[in-house]
């Protein structure tokens, strides 16, 4: 029962939160430039690390929004809150083509 | 323990003015209040009481705590029957009905134990070796092997009970109330943190509630009554007394299952059975303590053999004379304590049996002074006597002491008190995601590796003697209120004349001049019947990981989950591979610590018919009055149909359904679309969104005109459809199916928050703010016009796919001419709370027409007869449009989410199943929905599968049955023959044909 700061609400328990996967997967801009597999790996590839891991989670049962969530995926630590648009914390290895700079913050 | 065993006139902490009746295996005993059920018996003399798992050996008590593994009891009958209570651990109220389990027709005299004699043919895993011939016999040897073991029955009756939930915080949570915790939280609890303090017993105290020791010149007794007062008497510390944290999980977050009713007799209880507690702590102090662990020798399960600790706490805690001789058998100095209290209730001590060499000490000279011969560097080999301990058969160890040697000495007694040393209960530290380390010197596991905000004190810290655990638990207190941000001032620790050293050898297994599978058995884990022989037959055959030994040979299942034999069977497996203890490791801890009843988890939840929420539309109560039935369409309640009184009796399902679909297509139906998902699309990029989410265009659809979406997923599958109406430019309104609307506000949410968060559109459910009423058939025109003022209805100013506002009665209603029949219809919306009130108004309305209530089923089959898909239905997540024949809805202009996949190669490859109509060559066969179609009846097995047949149902508007299946390459196969398999093995064929069986034009709706 993690317990996660929601960047608007506050400390809740993990109950009221529904986790949605990596983060950062940027829809590539131009879908017919890129052959069948690199738009499989934006589809349905997924980093999977063994430690730190950017992912989205969405407060259901509360305000409704998505942030991103730095968590370790073998401690459950999580390191790092941060909203939609803001900068994630540095990462090591930025493996695919298609996880590029954060977004443009409105 | 044997015939002779009695109550002590004096002592021990029991109500002796509070007198219980109890009745065991049919006979009534006595014993009083504050006895468990394992005390009452011993102290009746009764030491028999169950039969092991497998081989059915007799057996008796062995500890006095939650390590117990054979006193298993099933309690009381009916609704209130509980299985595998274990008797060490509950408390005895008047009445009490206890059985002992898995003996047959007694405990005494049990026909199973035949399966003893047999049972070097029984090893570990033997049903993966035997019993397997002939093949399709082996069914009925597992239901013969499955009667002959286990433990207890499950109740068969509702809960009667029922269960609470709360959520609480505090600063400091103390796990278990030995010394250590008790000075923890008395620590704690004195700088004004607010403290919760869970003990799993009945009473706070742990280990002094048994002991001999003197703390600050007073008896243990008197100094733990005077820290629960002042603990009782602390406004922000909360005593959980008969509460077991059973679960620990990421930060903080604990479990805890307060029982609050099972002591009392049944008819005296009041309120809820358990209560949990969901409980986040700023600090956690696990002061859990230890569980005293075995030796393993020959026949080492018989009745009469114990945990020296647990003798202890029988003699001083409960008062009981155990026996008339007893021996002694240890490989540490503490278990000396245990003589010393049988000495004094009056039991004969024949013999201390010490399997280390060491010299004479205070304890050696104290043994003298009592007459109490020592036996050093010896091991006890074997156990006299089946249904109880007649005696012992005692060798010396060899001087490499791994061997023994000499003649065997056999020593008369009726109690055999064991101790291999001590295992810290690091049961919650490891579910913490905490890590151990084993420490050598000690011959145990301690706390290494901590993770969280937590600290491990006393025995559970590897820190055994009394002043040891006093000083940790006070140490922990203060810092943890410290930490918590509360001041702290200095405490002093207690002073202690405890008697007890621990200094210890390791000993697991006593040699044995047999080979581990031959001898008499020596058991690691007597509540599953594993023994030596199975862990070395385990390793034998290659089960090298302890992970897998245990799944094997079922060492640490049950309810004790290996408290008593994890430590002991592990080091006999390191001994078997050649391996350290440390390489060997142990199996993982998991939640929980202790079994939590079924109803504690569910809690309010109990047979609460609400558990999932039940949706019901504003006109729901008039489809009850008028005889609906319902079926369930996510978590709402849809009518499904209407069936009428015919000649006396009700309408069958098909003849309802028939009826209200002629009526519809013949003169107006009226169907409840309420449920259907509502979602407000507003702002200046709204249309924009819409062509990003739906496949088709949506810029030039004019204001108050409509326009059917279809939703794929980003790989291209069909996720959901429905009508979107434009109100204004900046304004849709978009309708999904009932049971997708919340994933696609959820969906369409992620997108417009993570990937265009600089669109600015606004999405609102509005769902339950509209009741729906669909008027559909050739009349519906006539029906609607007689009630909505404001509104023209003719045709060339109010076309197909458009919406119009007008009112009824006063009442602001949007009506949107759309159509999921292919008939002229209306849907009719007003504000929810109206909605009974409009339905009743068109009821009235149509009655010349005969307007007839129609259902899901009805609404299933006109659409049907239409070829029109029902997403979920016709679809399953791997369809794309162009499966279904729908090109005509994919927009080539524009990117949407889904396009780029549908020109995957896996997209367009040849063979894809297809959606297309089936007409069985006999009309009057309807096929089973799921229905396997193949091309032919063959032989050739497998046969080849080309799909399943996704909607069918019998037309009446065309006398015939109709359906829609998913057939690969469907299409170019119209007009050719395909069967499919029926159940009972016949194989119906059916022509491919188009799904539009009805009007293929299109005429009925543009009247």
């Amino acid at each position: 029962m993690l317990l996660i700061s929601c960047p608007w609400c506050g400390q809740r328990d993990e109950s009221e939160f529904s986790y949605g996967g990596e983060a950062h997967i940027v829809r590539p801009p131009d879908p017919d430039a890129i052959d069948d597999e690199a738009w499989a790996d934006y589809l349905f590839f997924r980093t999977n690390p063994k430690g730190e891991h950017r992912e989205q989670w969405l407060h259901s049962a509360g305000c409704r929004r998505w942030f991103n969530v730095v968590r370790d995926t073998v401690t459950y630590k999580i390191s790092a809150i941060y909203k939609v648009g803001e900068t994630p914390p540095s990462q090591e290895n930025e493996s695919q083509n298609n996880n590029q700079s954060e977004q443009v913050s409105k | 323990m044997s015939r002779s065993a009695s109550r002590l006139a004096m002592g021990g902490r029991l109500k002796r003015d509070k007198v219980i009746s109890f009745t065991f295996d049919g006979k009534k005993y006595k014993g009083f209040e504050g006895d468990t059920i394992a005390s009452a018996l011993l102290a009746n003399g009764v030491s028999l009481i169950g039969r092991s798992w497998k081989y059915h050996r007799p057996r008796g008590i062995v500890s006095d705590g939650a390590e117990e593994p054979s006193a298993i009891f099933q309690l009381e009958e009916g609704a209130f029957t509980i299985p595998n209570v274990r008797a060490t651990q509950a408390e005895i109220y008047e009445g009490m009905l206890i059985k002992s389990t898995n003996a047959w027709p007694s405990v005494s005299f049990d026909v199973m134990s035949i399966f003893g004699v047999f049972s070097r043919f029984l090893p570990a895993g033997f049903y993966y070796k035997t019993f397997m011939w002939p093949q399709k016999f082996w069914m009925a040897y597992e239901h013969i092997i499955r009667k002959a073991s286990g433990l207890g029955e499950s109740p068969r009756l509702p809960d009667p009970d029922h269960y609470l939930r709360t959520n609480a915080h505090c600063d400091v949570l103390v796990v278990g109330s030995g010394p250590a915790g008790l000075m923890a939280a008395l620590a704690a609890g004195r700088s004004g943190a607010r403290v919760i303090l869970a003990d799993e017993q009945a009473e706070f105290g742990g280990r002094l509630l048994s002991s001999v020791d003197r703390i600050d010149n007073q008896a243990a007794d008197d100094w733990l009554s005077e820290v629960v007062a002042e603990l009782t008497s602390m406004p922000d510390v909360r005593l959980l007394k008969r509460s077991t944290v059973f679960g620990y999980h990421d930060s903080n977050f604990t479990t805890i299952v307060e029982r609050l009713n099972d002591h009392h007799s049944i008819k005296n209880r009041k309120g809820a059975r358990e209560k949990v507690w969901r409980l986040r702590a700023k600090q956690v102090i696990l002061a859990t303590g230890a569980h005293e662990r075995p030796i393993v020798f020959g026949n080492n399960d018989r009745p009469g053999v114990m945990l020296a600790s647990a003798v202890s706490s029988y003699v001083n805690r409960y008062a009981i004379k155990l026996a008339k001789r007893a021996v002694l058998f240890a490989n540490n100095d503490g278990a000396y304590q245990t003589a010393f209290d049988l000495d004094a209730a009056g039991v004969k001590v024949a013999a201390v049996v010490d399997s280390r060499k060491n010299e004479d000490g205070q304890l050696a000279i104290k043994l003298n002074a009592l007459g109490i011969e020592r036996i050093t560097n010896a091991v006890v080999v074997n156990v006299k006597g089946r249904s109880h301990v007649r005696g012992v058969v005692v060798k010396a160890l060899a001087s490499d002491g791994r061997s023994v040697q000499g003649d065997a000495r056999a020593i008369e007694c009726d109690l055999l008190a064991i101790s291999g040393g001590w295992n810290p209960a690091i049961h919650l530290l490891a579910q913490s995601g905490g890590k151990a380390k084993w420490n050598d010197a000690k011959s145990c596991f301690e706390p290494d590796l901590v993770v969280q905000k937590q600290r491990s004190v006393g025995a559970s810290n590897g820190t055994f003697s009394l002043a040891g655990c006093l000083q940790e638990g006070m140490e922990a207190g203060l810092e943890s209120a410290k930490l918590s941000g509360f001041e702290v001032s200095d405490m002093n620790v207690p002073t202690v004349n405890s008697t007890s050293e621990i200094a210890l050898e390791p000993l697991w297994r006593v040699p044995s001049h047999h080979k581990p599978w031959l001898g008499p058995k020596q058991f690691v884990d007597p509540q599953n019947d594993v023994g030596v022989s199975d862990i070395y037959l385990a390793a034998r055959e290659g089960f090298e990981s302890i992970e897998h030994v245990k799944r094997y040979t079922a060492l640490g299942f049950g309810t004790d989950q290996g408290k008593i034999g994890n430590i002991v069977g592990m080091a006999i497996l390191a001994e078997a591979l050649g391996k350290t203890i440390p390489e060997t490791g142990t199996t993982t801890f998991r939640p929980n610590y202790t079994p939590v009843s079924f109803g504690a988890i569910a809690g309010p939840e109990v047979g609460n018919q609400l558990f999932d929420p039940v949706r019901k539309t504003s006109v729901h109560t008039w489809h009850e009055e008028n005889g609906a039935l319902f079926e369930d369409v996510g978590q709402w309640k849809r009518p499904w149909y209407f069936p009428k009184s015919i000649n006396g009796r009700l309408e069958t399902l098909d003849e309802a359904v028939n009826r209200e679909c002629l009526a519809t297509r013949n003169s107006v139906g009226i169907m409840d679309a309420s449920t259907l998902g509502k979602i407000e699309i507003v702002g200046k990029d709204a249309c924009e969104f819409l062509n990003r989410i739906y496949t088709n265009a949506w810029k030039k659809l004019g204001i108050d005109c409509a326009r059917y979406g279809f939703m794929l997923g980003e790989d291209g599958m069909v996720m959901d459809d429905g009508v979107t109406v434009r109100l204004a430019e900046d304004r849709f309104f978009m309708h999904t199916t009932t049971g997708g609307a919340a994933g696609v506000l959820n969906w369409m949410e992620h997108w417009l928050q993570t990937e265009w968060p600089e669109m600015e559109v606004y999405l609102t459910s509005v769902t339950d703010h509209w009741a729906t009423a669909a008027v559909v058939g050739p009349n519906s025109r006539r029906v609607v016009s007689k009630i909505v003022e404001g509104i023209d209805f003719a045709k060339e100013t109010f076309p197909f796919m458009t919406s119009r506002e007008g009112t009824i009665d006063g009442l602001p209603v949007r009506v949107n001419r759309i159509s999921f029949s292919g008939e002229l219809a209306y849907e009719v919306n007003v504000a929810a709370n109206y909605g009974r009130h409009v339905w009743e108004r068109l009821i009235a309305a149509g009655e010349e027409f005969n307007i007839t209530p129609y259902g899901t089923e009805a609404m299933h089959v006109l659409r049907a007869e239409k070829g029109y898909v029902i997403v979920g239905q016709d679809t399953d997540g791997s369809v794309t449009p162009i499966d279904l024949g729908m090109s005509w809805v994919v927009s080539k202009m524009k990117d949407f989410i889904g396009r780029r996949s549908l020109s995957r190669k896996d997209c367009l490859r040849p063979g894809r199943k297809q959606l297309v109509g089936l007409l069985t060559v006999d009309p009057s066969e309807v096929l089973p929905e799921g229905g396997q179609i193949v091309n032919a009846p063959t032989n050739e097995i497998p046969i080849p599968m080309l799909g399943h047949v996704t909607s069918s149902y019998h037309s009446a508007c065309l006398g015939r049955s109709i359906a829609m299946a998913l057939v690969k390459g469907g299409l170019d196969r119209m007009g050719e023959t395909v069967h499919i398999a029926l159940a009972d093995g016949r194989m119906l064929p059916a022509v491919i044909a188009s799904p539009v069986f009805y009007d293929a034009a299109g005429e009925r709706q543009n009247v």
